[in-house]
């Protein structure tokens, strides 16, 4: 293919000859992208049709909206899906504050044992507390916090990512714009909140979405810390309706599947380009 | 709370009329945890039936708490009793028994009910379910959630194979035969229909525990510290259920999938399968043909393990507490209520008399199968079950697993499976 | 602002987000070591000191071993393919290409959809007979019936095609971007001077790319010992540990058999292997990374 454009510079070229480049990458661009759709694709054919066809793609098998009404009365899919709108709104507010603050002192203020504490807060980007399970585990038994929604979020609270991220956001603000604002009388939170927050929103965006569909899906230190219905997470809701002794309905659990991620679906099919530029212009690249 | 129960009953020697009121002033609190191990209408069963309790006695506040599979449950438990605040009443699995003791959270029922009444309550279930819920000479589980595997087969596979469609295969060497019949190729030579399907993942030991008893042969003993997993019967009867496949033919080779068992059934993947009793409502209302149920087949004997959960009563509760505990477990798992849970769920009525409520004699009549488990009970031993017991079963999977993935000879992978669990089991002896 | 203040602010600037990332990272990554050394507590006994038990019970641990080449082996299969099918898929979705934000739309969609559900659908891909993949198998192509996940030697590829078709869809958003910061004049030049597409990714693309795939792949290294979730619901671990991963163990060892030491034990060799990583990484980046 590339040989191709090589012999025949764009000047020479017919103008309507075939261009096999442009084809083949489409083609294996259209290819993938089935592909990476065929399980979507098929817990939506599941979810609307009757069990029946769960192994069977006929065309015109029943529709129906039965698996759905099916998985929201057997598991408390409204109390889980709760449970995990407000730990994704506690971890990101905590990430977003604590992540701030330590990130502006990374970035503007000079105090011995920065660049040692920065190292540490860099290692939590290898040691993150996904492995740390059995000691995180007594430690939230320690605090008494067994089995609530804050501890599930408490390991992630101060993100080594987050603090990295924005001390370089940070960073490339021009220190003019600092001061200008302090020649005005303006103390350091101030500054912080007049001048540095409002230049990091992309970044905040583009964290934010990482921090959110990260922890929407977060399984394991939930499905260790939580037991009741109240505080359990749609993951471990999902995990524990699925495994029955009474053997897999696919329909069901995709039902449930879908209904749990479709707004995050959503959200991302409406605000995909947003999405990809706040990445973009927060420099993660 | 304890203080003003002690309180009272000191004096109620002195003034017992007054008292009886009083009491019921003071409600006795009772946190139940339950799992939930099937789908549909367990979890609104357990409720409805602790509602009705909690209306009938005032004087008990019942707390049941979804907790969710029956791994979360125990370690919901184990945590909630390290921490000094244990349920009163849990179902959790026959088969952590011994680890419940090892951590030493629960009472055996003797202890705290003796009189002559208790004792025949005690004796009035299945003593197949009762050998799972009893260790040196103690009750410690009341089964309530219990299955057996039984085999389903598809009765018009067996008409289309030229078999009888009212006869399961009776012993091993039928099950071969019909299996080998009922095989079915395309054009190109690929199977597509299997004879028999034995799910091994996830948990195998269950079902193939099912084939070492009808070979004769128990897994572990009565006190949980000794397995006999390299015993030749043991090692006859995995060298069967590989040959299935390696062999006859009969069966998928590689490791079945437990929860797609049902749908293989239903796609005519296999004609017969291998299964809890806990699915038959599922294949009564799923399956696109006629079927049938039976019980496994025999070889030198009938055989089949238990499973499921039993209630356990936890330590550091109040007397009051662990009076009203055990009075609400016999309400549960007293004929009437365990006739309604057996029905609405597809598990075993745990006592003969339950099966002679008009509710149930009026299930069975409409639907037979569901006998077949009770019948089986006479045949059935207790599931594996030791100290350490999620270590040693999984011992003893991984040594399945590696036999019929083809990496091990039975004999080696059961050796080497025996002399781990030994190690293991050794501090308990 | 004086030099005092200035350390004032900074530290109290800092004491939130470093007490909670001593609480719950560097002190339970202590803790872990020291606990390693110790007996696991269990009923009423009490954990008591026992030297390197656990180490010499690890080394002589079947289990262990063929956890940790399993997972080697999944870290190695899994970091290249994703990053380069990332990169793929970037550079298609960053071209002009019809239909572009559905195509965009089925990388991405893998990364909101929970692993733990979506693990169900692929077992039902891997079904044997009557799976997806058996059906194409067996009506197109009159193949027998495969048992993919019940085989010891499929089991792993197929959990790594999983976590391939999970992370590919997050990483390129990474490249996307990337992508679309380099200057079209870059290409306007090439272009002018009939470089191939070819020579133009090598030469220009791919070296302007090399902090985002450096960045991209620190992620994958972590995700290929941190991903297990779909090994819950597919296999839990088996046949015979062959689809077990080093963390999948951790959970078995610490949450099902409560050998909280020996599970330890294991947290301390992923521990070891991530430092030596982040050594590794911490030489390569600074090499490399400097331009920027």
């Amino acid at each position: 293919m590339s040989d191709l454009s090589l012999l025949e510079p764009t000047q020479t070229a017919p103008p309507r000859q075939f261009d096999y480049d442009r084809f083949f990458n489409s083609l294996g661009a259209w290819t993938l992208a089935l592909l990476w759709a065929l399980p979507l694709l098929y817990a939506i054919w599941t979810a609307f049709h009757p069990a029946a066809y769960e192994a069977r793609f006929e065309l015109f098998a029943p529709v129906t909206l039965e698996n759905f009404s099916k998985a929201w009365s057997a598991a408390p899919f409204a109390r889980y899906f709760l449970n995990t709108f407000m730990l994704v709104t506690i971890i990101l507010i905590a990430q977003f504050v604590l992540g701030t603050l330590a990130a502006y002192a990374f970035a503007r203020f000079e105090f011995p044992g920065s660049g040692f504490l920065f190292t540490l807060v860099l290692l939590q980007l290898l040691v993150m507390p996904d492995i740390l399970i059995v000691e995180n585990y007594k430690m939230i038994g320690t605090l008494g916090l067994m089995d609530t929604i804050v501890a599930i979020g408490l390991p992630y609270m101060a993100s080594g990512f987050g603090i990295f991220l924005l001390r370089q956001t940070f960073k490339t603000i021009p220190k003019e714009l600092d001061e200008a604002a302090r020649v005005e009388g303006a103390g350091p939170l101030t500054v912080l909140w007049k001048v540095y927050v409002p230049l990091a929103i992309p970044t905040y965006l583009a964290y934010g979405l990482v921090s959110v569909s990260h922890h929407w899906n977060n399984f394991l230190w939930p499905l260790i810390i939580t037991n009741s219905v109240e505080t359990r997470p749609v993951t471990v809701g999902l995990s524990i309706f699925a495994a029955v002794d009474g053997g897999v309905e696919w329909s069901v659990i995709n039902a449930a599947t879908l209904m749990t991620s479709g707004p995050l679906l959503i959200a991302f099919l409406l605000f995909q380009r947003q999405f990809v530029q706040s990445f973009m212009r927060a420099g993660i690249k | 709370m304890k203080f003003i129960f002690k309180s009272l009953r000191l004096a109620a020697s002195t003034a017992a009329f007054t008292l009886g009121t009083a009491i019921s002033a003071y409600a006795v609190d009772l946190q139940f945890y339950f799992p939930v191990a099937v789908g549909g209408m367990a979890a609104q069963t357990i409720e409805e039936l602790t509602a009705e309790y909690a209306a009938a006695n005032p004087d008990v506040n019942i707390d049941a708490v979804y907790a969710g599979s029956y791994q979360d449950t125990v370690s919901k438990a184990l945590t909630a009793a390290r921490g000094g605040n244990p349920p009163q009443l849990s179902v959790i699995l026959s088969v952590d028994m011994f680890t419940l003791i090892d951590e030493d959270v629960i009472l055996a029922f003797d202890d705290i009910a003796n009189s002559e009444e208790d004792k025949k309550w005690l004796d009035s279930f299945y003593p197949a379910f009762m050998k799972n819920s009893q260790t040196g000479g103690k009750t410690y589980g009341i089964p309530f959630q219990r299955s057996t595997p039984v085999l389903y087969w598809n009765k018009e596979a067996f008409k289309a194979a030229g078999l009888d469609a009212e006869k399961a295969p009776a012993t091993w060497e039928e099950m071969v035969s019909m299996g080998k019949v009922l095989v079915k190729k395309d054009a190109s030579g690929n199977v597509t229909q299997w004879g028999v399907r034995i799910p091994s993942s996830g948990f195998p030991y269950w079902l193939f525990q099912g084939l070492t008893t009808e070979n004769d042969v128990i897994l572990a003993n009565a006190d949980g510290n000794q397995t006999d997993f390299d015993n030749p019967k043991v090692v006859e009867a995995l060298e069967y259920l590989v040959d299935l496949s390696a062999k006859h033919g009969v069966m998928a080779p590689g490791i079945i999938e437990w929860g797609a068992t049902p749908k293989a059934f239903f796609e005519g993947n296999t004609a017969m399968i291998w299964t809890s009793t806990g699915n038959l409502t599922n294949v009564r209302n799923n399956a696109p043909f006629e079927f049938g149920v039976a019980m496994l087949p025999a070889n030198k004997r009938r055989g089949a393990p238990t499973g499921g959960g039993n209630f356990y009563i936890f330590k550091d509760s109040s007397e009051e507490q662990e009076k009203a505990s055990i009075d609400f477990v016999k309400w549960i798992t007293a004929p009437k209520q365990a006739a309604k849970w057996s029905m609405a769920t597809g598990y075993v009525a745990p006592s003969p008399a339950a099966w002679e409520t008009d509710e149930m004699k009026a299930y069975v009549a409409d639907f037979p199968p569901a006998l077949v488990a009770r019948e089986q009970l006479d045949h059935a031993v207790a599931e594996l079950s030791t100290y350490q017991n999620q270590r040693v079963t999984r011992i003893f999977n991984d040594a399945l697993h590696s036999a019929i993935t083809g990496k091990k000879s039975a004999e080696d992978a059961l050796k080497s499976a025996q002399k781990d669990a030994d190690r293991i089991l050794s501090e308990y002896r | 602002m004086t030099k005092r203040m200035q350390w004032i602010y900074g530290w109290l600037l800092l004491t939130p987000a470093m007490v909670m990332l001593f609480a719950f990272t560097h002190f339970p990554a202590i803790t872990t070591i020291i606990n390693s050394f110790f007996s696991t507590s269990r009923g009423r006994r009490p954990a008591k000191f026992v030297g390197l038990r656990n180490y010499e019970e690890l080394i002589s641990d079947p289990t262990f071993w063929k956890v940790l080449v399993n997972n080697l082996w999944y870290a190695l299969a899994t970091i290249p393919a994703s990053i380069g099918i990332s990169l793929l898929m970037a550079i298609w979705v960053n071209d002009k290409l019809k239909g572009r934000s559905l195509v965009r739309m089925s990388f991405f969609a893998p990364t909101v959809l929970p692993l733990i559900a979506v693990a169900n659908i692929w077992m039902f891909f891997y079904t044997p007979g009557f799976g997806l993949i058996d059906q194409i198998r067996m009506g197109v192509f009159g193949l027998p019936e495969n048992s993919w996940l019940g085989s010891q030697e499929t089991v792993l590829i197929c959990m790594m095609i999983v976590t391939i078709w999970k992370e590919a869809g997050f990483f390129m958003i990474f490249y996307l971007a990337a992508l679309q910061a380099i200057p079209p004049s870059y290409k306007e030049a090439a272009d002018i001077e009939g470089a191939s597409r070819w020579a133009f990714f090598w030469k220009i693309t791919f070296p302007l790319l090399m902090p985002t795939t450096l960045f991209v792949s620190i992620n994958a290294v972590i995700n290929s010992f941190r991903l297990v979730d779909h090994i819950f619901a597919m296999t839990g671990g088996g046949p015979d540990n062959a689809s077990s991963l080093l963390l999948f163990y951790i959970y078995e060892v610490a949450f099902k058999y409560w050998q909280t030491s020996y599970a330890a034990t294991l947290t301390v060799v992923m521990l070891a292997i991530l430092s030596i990583i982040a050594i590794g990484q911490f030489f390569f980046m600074d090499r490399r990374v400097h331009y920027k």
